[in-house]
C-alpha cells in the first residue's frame, strides 16, 4: 500500500472541497472512479449556483434593473474566465453551448454545412466518441462529403504516417478527440494541426476529456475550433464552450434562431448579432454558466500542472496495481496517457464486474463508452473503465484493486 | 399439475434469500444460481430468442412438454444468468395457465429490483414478459386445439 504524501498539494485537503465524496455507498466509503464520465462538484460551485438562485436571479443582456446587471456581469465574467482558461484571442471566440457535442454539432452545421460540397472530406480518428462521429455522418449525408477514419495501433494510438496517407487537398475538415474517453490516450494534437493546416484542413478538437487534466492554449496549438464541457471540469452539466477562430464564426451562418442572436426583427427580414451572441440563441444557461465560471476559478487555483504531476501519479500506480491481478489486461496502453485505465478481466463480463464493484462502494463505468466503432477495433465489445481526478487517493485504487479480486474469486 | 407449485416454489427462494443480510453475500448467491442454470441447447441461441430491451444479452426459449412449459434461457453475463435462473426455477415446468395467472410476489420480498439498475430492471421486466407471452401463447394453442 502506498501512503505517503507525494503531491504538491494536499489530497486529503482537497477532498474536503468535495461534500459528496464522503459518504457511504452500500455500507463502504465510496471510491468514485467514473471522472470521464463527469466529475463532482466542489462546493465553491454548489455554492455560485445558490448564490444565484437566491441573490440575483435574473434574465440577462437587456434588463436594465440591477438584478439583471449583476447576473449579466456574473454569466459575461464566467465567458472571460473561459477565454483566459483556453487563452483565447477574445471573449468573441467563446460561444456558450450545452457541451462539447452540441459544439461539435454546431460546427458541423453552422461552418460544414455552409462550406462543404459534394466530394469533399472529412477526417476523424478511430478512437473518437460518438458525438465526434455522428453530426460528421449527418454532415456527409447532407452535403455529400466523404468520412475517412485514422487508424490507430495495437497500443491505441494514432498512427500518424496513415493520417498523412489519407489527408489530400480534398480535405477540408479534420476533427480529432484530444484525449480519447475510453482508453486514456493523449494524441499528438498540435503535430495533427501543423500537418492538417499544410493541407489546407480545417481542424476540430474534441477537448472534453483534456480540459479536466491538461492545460489548453488555442493559440498555441492553432485550432480553429475546440470544444469541451462544463461538468468533466467539475462545473454543473448543460453548459460548455465552443472555441472558434473569429474569422471563421464571422464567416458561418447562425445555428438556431430566435432571441439574444438577433440585431433586428422584421418579417421582410433579421439581422443577426454580433459574436459570441450570434451563436447563443435563447435565454442561456445563466446559472449554470456563472458557477462554470466558480469551477474555472477553483482549477485554476488548485493548479493544472499540479493536477498533471498527481493524477500521473495515480495513473502509474493503478497501472501498476492492476497489472498485477492475474487474468487482468489494459486496453490502451498509449505512450501519452492520460489517467484512465480500461481493463478487461478474462473470463469475466464487465457488466458483472462493474455491478459487483458497485455492492463494494465503487463507481467505475462499464460497456463501449460512447465508442462503439472502436470497440469494433479492438474486438471487444466494451471495458471497465476506471478514471481518476485529482481528489482520488492511492488508498482508493488498493479499494479497487481488492475489489476486482474479490470479484474474481465471486465469479470465476 | 407439477409437482411443487409457483407458490411453494418462491417461498422457498424467499426463505433463501432470507438467510442473508450482506449484498455481497445475495449476490453470491445469485451468481450460484446462474453457473447452476441447465446449459441452453446452442441450436437456440438464436437471433430471434433475444429478448429485446435487456442491456445484457439473454436468449429465452420455450416448448411444450406434457402440458409444461419448458423454458431453457442463458445469458453472456453471470449475474443476468442468476436472475434468469431465479425466474426459470419458478415458471418452468408448470402449466400455462398457472404461468399466466402467477403472481410473482418472490421479486419485491427479495428486493431484487433494489439490486437492479433502473436499466437493468426494464430487463428484468422484458424477461419476465416475455416468459409469460409464451405462456399466454400456448395456452391459446390449447384452446384452439381443444
Amino acid at each position: 500500500m502506498r501512503t505517503e504524501a507525494i503531491t504538491a498539494f494536499d489530497v486529503h485537503t482537497v477532498r474536503k472541497d468535495f461534500p459528496i465524496l464522503g459518504q457511504q455507498v452500500n455500507g463502504y466509503p465510496l471510491v468514485y472512479f467514473d471522472n470521464a464520465a463527469t466529475s463532482q462538484k466542489p462546493q465553491v460551485v454548489i455554492d455560485a449556483l445558490v448564490d444565484y438562485y437566491q441573490g440575483y436571479n435574473s434574465n440577462i443582456h437587456r434588463g436594465l434593473h440591477y438584478l439583471s446587471e449583476k447576473a449579466t456581469a456574473a454569466y459575461e465574467s464566467a465567458r472571460e474566465k473561459a477565454a483566459q482558461f483556453i487563452n483565447a484571442g477574445s471573449v468573441r471566440e467563446i460561444n456558450f453551448v450545452r457541451g462539447t457535442t452540441e459544439g461539435i454539432n454546431l460546427i458541423a452545421q453552422g461552418y460544414g454545412r455552409k462550406f462543404l460540397k459534394t466530394g469533399d472530406e472529412i477526417i476523424i480518428s478511430t478512437l473518437e466518441h460518438h458525438s465526434n462521429i455522428v453530426p460528421w455522418q449527418m454532415l456527409c449525408e447532407q452535403t455529400g462529403a466523404l468520412l475517412k477514419v485514422m487508424p490507430i495501433n495495437e497500443r491505441g494510438e494514432i498512427i500518424f504516417e496513415e493520417f498523412e496517407k489519407l489527408l489530400t487537398e480534398r480535405t477540408k475538415i479534420v476533427s480529432l478527440v484530444y484525449v480519447s474517453n475510453a482508453l486514456g490516450t493523449i494524441n499528438p494534437a498540435q503535430t495533427i494541426i501543423t500537418r492538417a493546416h499544410a493541407a489546407g484542413a480545417v481542424v476540430v478538437l474534441d477537448a472534453a476529456q483534456a480540459a479536466p487534466h491538461i492545460a489548453l492554449d488555442v493559440q498555441a496549438l492553432d485550432c480553429d475550433f475546440l470544444c469541451f464541457s462544463s461538468h468533466k471540469m467539475f462545473g454543473p452539466t448543460g453548459i460548455g464552450v465552443m472555441y472558434g477562430k473569429e474569422r471563421l464564426l464571422e464567416a458561418m451562418d447562425p445555428y438556431q434562431g430566435g432571441g439574444e442572436m438577433i440585431k433586428e426583427v422584421s418579417f421582410a427580414k433579421t439581422t443577426y448579432n454580433d459574436l459570441p451572441y450570434k451563436f447563443e440563441a435563447g435565454t442561456p444557461n445563466i446559472a449554470d454558466g456563472i458557477a462554470f465560471g466558480a469551477a474555472i476559478d477553483y482549477l485554476r487555483g488548485i493548479g493544472l500542472e499540479n493536477v498533471a504531476t498527481y493524477e500521473h501519479q495515480l495513473l502509474e500506480y493503478g497501472t501498476q496495481q492492476l497489472s498485477g491481478i492475474e487474468g487482468l489486461r489494459i486496453i490502451g496502453t498509449a505512450k501519452e496517457k492520460a489517467s484512465v485505465i480500461s481493463f478487461l478481466v478474462e473470463g469475466i463480463h464487465p457488466y458483472d464486474m462493474g455491478v459487483l464493484l458497485d455492492k463494494q462502494g465503487i463507481a467505475i463505468r462499464t460497456g463501449h463508452h460512447c465508442c462503439q466503432p472502436l470497440m469494433g477495433q479492438l474486438n471487444i465489445t466494451g471495458t471497465c473503465r476506471a478514471s481518476f481526478a485529482f481528489y482520488n487517493t492511492f488508498e482508493e485504487i488498493d479499494r479497487l484493486k481488492q475489489g476486482i479480486e474479490r470479484a474474481k474469486k465471486m465469479l470465476l | 399439475m407439477s409437482g411443487t407449485s409457483i407458490n411453494t416454489i418462491q417461498d422457498e427462494i424467499i426463505e433463501e434469500f432470507g438467510l442473508f443480510d450482506e449484498p455481497m453475500d445475495r449476490y453470491d448467491y445469485l451468481i450460484d444460481i446462474g453457473k447452476r442454470l441447465p446449459l441452453m441447447e446452442d441450436k437456440f441461441k438464436t437471433e430471434e430468442n433475444i429478448v429485446k430491451g435487456c442491456q445484457s444479452t439473454v436468449w429465452l426459449h420455450a416448448a411444450m412438454e406434457d402440458d409444461k412449459v419448458v423454458y431453457q434461457a442463458d445469458s453472456n453475463t453471470v449475474i443476468t444468468k442468476g436472475i434468469i435462473g431465479l425466474l426459470v426455477r419458478v415458471l418452468s415446468g408448470h402449466a400455462p395457465d398457472e404461468i399466466v395467472n402467477a403472481d410473482l410476489y418472490f421479486i419485491d420480498k427479495i428486493e431484487l429490483r433494489s439490486h437492479l439498475s433502473s436499466q437493468r430492471s426494464n430487463g428484468l421486466n422484458a424477461m419476465l414478459k416475455q416468459m409469460k407471452l409464451y405462456a399466454l401463447g400456448f395456452q391459446q394453442l390449447s384452446l384452439k386445439n381443444a
